[in-house]
């Protein structure tokens, strides 16, 4: 029984795709089959960051009006075998997803996948709400900033009242609370709000923290999820929060602030 | 199929008092208007009916077409007038809406004739209505809204930022309380609030209201309740 689990935020270009690439790529890294669908229909985001764009040809859409089937549209990564995306259509909106063509979808991916990785548009509209409806798991991605987790405490009474899950009374969605573009140093100044204020405010378990790393945006600028580059503290974040999700406990790296070295005080380098 | 096309039957509704000390249009206007805003959408389409019990017989006359008119302005439903002055019975008639007499408003016993000597049995069916409080075992996220109707409202969880709940009775929130809080609704000036960690957006009662500035100085971030005592909210740690 394949696993779906949504990456959802309400906020945009919080780092859901990102997101969406790392742990899909991490799952396939430890030898679960996934599939990474990209739901914001409009936007195609995915295939880049996955460094597959020039591979596409049919998409989401095209199987959802039975254009093309699953197998024609599916993109299987050239790092890893267990790993395939699902596109989104570019030239369509998002009016073109309905809930039974999403549901034919997903049962079909269940055939043959392990965990299904729902990379959610920003927004509470249809498009996100189409996203999360199906889904087992929720991987909430935040900001350390307060409309960040403002958005993010909303979409968690979405995934609460509006999932498929929560209409039909069975167990709700598991929420998993990843920070994104965390500095701790920023935040020992007081300029960001820390862990522990976003856990004490969304109270939901937290399954990852990332640090704001320059290995992030090289990542995505050249198609290859940060999770791949393991010596990137980005990538070993991502890799540690895989792991929680698996069920693993892990200990938290990249909370503190480095400590500047003593040449880099005597240089009055930042 | 049925002959009969309607039924008589009785009822009880439940509707706001405006009680009507003075009138003057520019004043009465400015104070509903601020009134109204203190929660839309709560006083949205609600019926009402005016009360002139505690009209002051000095206060001159009232226009009361343009009364009801500016009631209507503001969404509101005037539905009748009560504790009317004979003087203004016929003015209000104009209007078209009724006028209830006290006697209507007020249980009496004085056209039950008893018979003497016929033993009346009265069997009271008692109907007990049992309004178990409204429970809420998750939180109560920003966008989201709970109300408990016609009781109390329990919260097991955090109530978010951005998040409402009412009730027409009291509030207990066992947990953080960030969002908007609303007691007693429906006009119960005794019902109160209780949280155990008090953060609010904004807490009312029965319609008076405070925002977080004015919580923030009295009791924050720690268990308080908050209750109404002669139009005055008190705010205290519990």
């Amino acid at each position: 029984m394949a696993e779906i689990i949504v990456v959802t935020s309400g906020k945009g270009g919080v780092g859901k795709t990102t997101t969406s690439a790392a742990i899909g790529s991490g799952l396939a890294i430890r030898g679960h089959k996934t599939v990474i669908i990209d739901f914001d229909v409009g936007l195609r985001n995915l295939d880049l960051i996955m460094g597959c764009e020039r591979r596409v040809v049919y998409d989401f859409v095209n199987v959802l009006n039975k254009e093309a089937n699953l197998n024609q549209a599916l993109i299987k990564d050239k790092r890893n075998d267990n790993l395939f995306i699902l596109p989104a259509s570019q030239t369509r909106d998002k009016d073109a997803l309905t809930q039974e063509g999403v549901q034919t979808i997903l049962n079909e991916l269940a055939e043959t996948f392990e965990y299904i990785i729902c990379d959610s548009p920003a927004g509470i509209e249809k498009g996100a709400q189409m996203a999360l409806y199906y889904a087992d798991r929720a991987i909430v991605v935040t900001n350390p900033e307060v409309s960040s987790v403002r958005d993010s405490d909303r979409i968690l009474g979405i995934l609460q009242s509006k999932s498929l899950r929560a209409e039909t009374n069975a167990e709700p969605v598991k929420e998993h609370l990843l920070l994104t573009r965390y500095n701790p140093q920023r935040v020992e100044d007081g300029e960001m709000l820390s862990v522990a204020d976003v856990v004490d405010i969304l109270a939901i378990p937290l399954v990852g923290v990332i640090p704001e790393s320059e290995a992030v945006l090289k990542a995505s600028n050249q198609g290859e999820p940060v999770i791949f580059d393991g010596t990137s503290d980005a990538g070993q974040a991502y890799s540690d929060a895989v792991s929680r999700l698996l069920g693993e406990e892990v200990d938290f790296r990249f909370l503190e602030a480095e400590k500047k070295g003593f040449l880099k005080r005597l240089l009055g380098a930042k | 199929m049925s002959e009969s096309c309607f039924q008589l039957k009785g009822s009880v509704v439940t509707t706001f008092i405006l009680e009507l000390y003075q009138y003057s249009r520019e004043n009465f206007t400015q104070q509903l208007k601020i009134k109204i805003q203190q929660a839309p959408e709560f006083f949205h389409q609600s019926p009402v009916v005016i009360s002139l019990e505690k009209f002051e017989s000095d206060a001159g006359d009232i226009d009361f077409s343009e009364l009801v008119g500016l009631c209507r302005q503001f969404e509101l439903q005037p539905m009748a007038f009560k504790s009317v002055d004979e003087r203004f019975v016929s003015a209000i008639k104009s209007t078209g809406l009724a006028v209830l007499s006290d006697a209507a408003s007020r249980a009496t016993a004085k056209d039950v004739e008893i018979e003497p000597g016929v033993a009346v049995e009265t069997v009271v069916a008692e109907k007990i209505i049992s309004s178990t409080s409204k429970i809420i075992t998750r939180p109560v996220r920003s966008g989201q809204q709970v109300y408990a109707e016609g009781s109390d409202l329990i919260i097991l969880a955090q109530v978010s930022e951005g998040a409402e709940v009412l009730a027409d009775g009291n509030i207990h929130i066992y947990g953080n309380l960030r969002g908007r809080a609303l007691a007693g609704v429906k006009g119960d000036a005794g019902a109160r609030v209780f949280c155990k960690n008090m953060e609010a957006e904004l807490i009312s009662i029965a319609g008076n209201f405070m925002l977080s500035d004015a919580l923030r100085k009295l009791v924050w971030k720690q268990a308080a309740q908050v209750y109404l005592d002669e139009q005055t909210l008190h705010v205290e740690a519990v």
